[in-house]
């Protein structure tokens, strides 16, 4: 519990950043909805029928002009983007920071087990993101009232459900890494959560790229997918989450082995 | 029971030499020093024994404990001050001693108020703005503050000031007294021959004397320093010689009948010949 308390104190300020800033673009783009509503249904058309540009963003598939459209794509983008960026930075960075600031030797010769110290590091990556995810749902459910919409109640569940597990397993992958870098582990995190997302773009661009859909989580938050079938992929959840629960694995496997430089 | 037992322990990082079948024992309750220049292992044997890197072959243990696999017993024994003591920036001294007591599960408020008083540390700075000194002190709250059995420090002294260094050596000697068992790396000589009882040299990954500190400064080797005019050309056994007009100075370990009779042999006005210190010792081991 110690390392836990002290991992949480450590990373709050980078948290309340991070949480307040994808809270406050999710609330300011609920509040622009009433605004672009009348206006939407004119372009509304235009917007779905941007060729490619629309299919990247599902918007061939959404009615920019409701609440549920236009929350899945905007909010989508800020929340799916943000929260990958959130998590992949809070993964990566958790061990290997140890290293970078030269801690590790202080952390190391307390007599706490290595596998001990993985697992509260662990913990600490998935609270931060649990209650990232919280606050955020509140935001979004409290700004939706404020602008006088009902709750699409299951849509909107399916839609934070699908961007908890995605920043989950970009977390669980970016774990596995930090136990095997030194240094670069920032750039190395926000570029696979940036590279996840571009080919999720691809996959909706190119037929022959849809494979693609099987490698990133952008595939099974894609928030077009989710409402037009009204559930989430498993197969492309269960998929993901073995990545990640893999990249964990790896964590274990190589951090309780590790020379500490 | 051997506070430490090493035994043909090595380490290789890549192919790069760590250190090479080191043989070592420490008895409970001895001051040991260990020295050596940099590079020469010191922290590389340090580091292996606490488990922050693994061993390439052989084995080492820590009261009977096995340094792999007990590696978590082992730290509940051991203080360790590292060379270079490194600290989450952001925290105040006071948090980083409490977080190094919570994760030993101990409550050290008392021994920790008591240390930072003797060493004047301000518990209220935040690490980030402690000069190399000040941090050191921290590190040595730290490896003291639980009163562990063994006492494990790398290069202590370096950053302190000669004040400090004094009242740092009074608690060693302190807890030593009290039954603690320290293991003192350093490459200044006389930080070992003042305190410690026995000690190793280490050199180029090897351990290559290892007896009591009085045994070790034992040796044949003489300092001469000769005023007059003596021909010493040819003679076998000199080494660190220094001339200066109308005076030779060096450290002779050749046969004494042979010197004397080149001395003889010349005008000689003083003739000085003394015990060389553990400094030059140190240099006759590292020379040969």
């Amino acid at each position: 519990m110690t390392l836990i308390k002290h991992e949480l104190r450590q990373g709050r300020i980078s948290f309340l950043i991070w949480t307040a800033s994808v809270g406050f673009l999710l609330a300011v783009c609920v509040f622009l909805y009433p605004e672009m509503k009348g206006q939407m249904e004119d372009v509304g058309d235009v917007f779905s029928s941007m060729g490619s540009f629309s299919d990247a963003f599902g918007m061939d598939r959404l009615n920019f002009g409701t609440l549920l459209g236009f929350y899945t794509i905007e909010c989508g983008n800020v929340l799916g983007l943000g929260g990958a960026f959130f998590a992949a930075l809070c993964g990566a960075g958790i061990l290997s920071k140890e290293e970078k600031d030269r801690t590790a030797e202080f952390l190391l010769t307390h007599p706490v087990s290595r596998a001990r110290i993985v697992t509260e590091k662990l913990v600490s990556v998935y609270a931060q993101i649990i209650a990232m995810n919280l606050v955020i749902y509140g935001i979004s459910l409290g700004s939706i009232a404020a602008i006088g919409e009902s709750v699409p109640w299951k849509e909107l569940n399916l839609l934070h459900l699908a961007y908890f597990l995605l920043q989950a397993e970009l977390a669980g992958i970016c774990f596995g890494i930090s136990a095997f870098v030194r240094r670069g582990s920032a750039g190395i995190g926000l570029g696979i959560a940036a590279g996840m997302y571009f080919l999720n773009l691809v996959a909706n661009i190119a037929q022959a790229a849809e494979f693609l859909k099987y490698v990133t989580p952008f595939g099974y938050a894609e928030g077009a997918d989710i409402i037009e079938k009204g559930c989430l992929d498993e197969t492309l959840v269960a998929i993901g989450l073995a990545l990640g629960a893999i990249g964990i694995g790896a964590a274990y496997g190589k951090y309780c082995r590790k020379d500490i430089r | 029971m051997d506070a430490i037992k090493i035994e043909n322990l090595t380490k290789y990082y890549g192919k790069a030499r760590g250190i090479r079948e080191i043989d070592l024992t420490v008895a409970e309750g001895e001051f040991f020093g260990f020295i050596g220049p940099n590079g020469a292992g010191k922290s590389t044997t340090i580091r292996t024994l606490l488990g922050l890197i693994g061993p390439t072959s052989g084995r080492a243990y820590i009261y009977g404990l096995d340094i792999v696999k007990q590696n978590k017993e082992i730290l509940a024994r051991v203080g360790y001050l590292p060379s270079e003591a490194v600290f989450y920036s952001g925290m105040r001294v006071r948090e980083v001693l409490k977080l190094s007591a919570d994760l030993r599960r101990k409550d050290c408020g008392e021994e920790a108020a008591r240390l930072c008083e003797r060493l004047q540390l301000d518990t209220s700075r935040k690490v980030e703005e402690l000069s190399f000194g000040n941090r050191k002190k921290v590190g040595i709250v730290c490896a003291l503050q639980h009163e562990p059995a063994l006492l494990i420090l790398d290069e202590p002294t370096s950053g302190l000031d000669p004040l400090m260094q004094r009242e740092f050596f009074d608690i060693l000697r302190e807890r030593n007294r009290a039954g603690a068992t320290v293991f003192l790396s350093s490459h200044i000589l006389s930080e070992i021959q003042h305190n410690c009882t026995r000690a190793a040299i280490i050199r180029e990954g090897r351990v290559i004397a290892c007896d009591s500190v009085e045994a070790l400064s034992r040796t044949t080797a003489r300092r001469v320093s000769v005023r007059g005019e003596v021909s010493l050309e040819g003679l076998e056994g000199i080494r660190d010689r220094e001339d200066s007009p109308g005076a030779v100075n060096f450290l002779y370990s050749g046969d004494m009948n042979l010197l004397l009779q080149r001395l003889a042999a010349g005008r000689v006005s003083d003739l000085s010949v003394s015990e060389p210190d553990l400094e030059e010792i140190f240099m006759h081991y590292y020379e040969s």
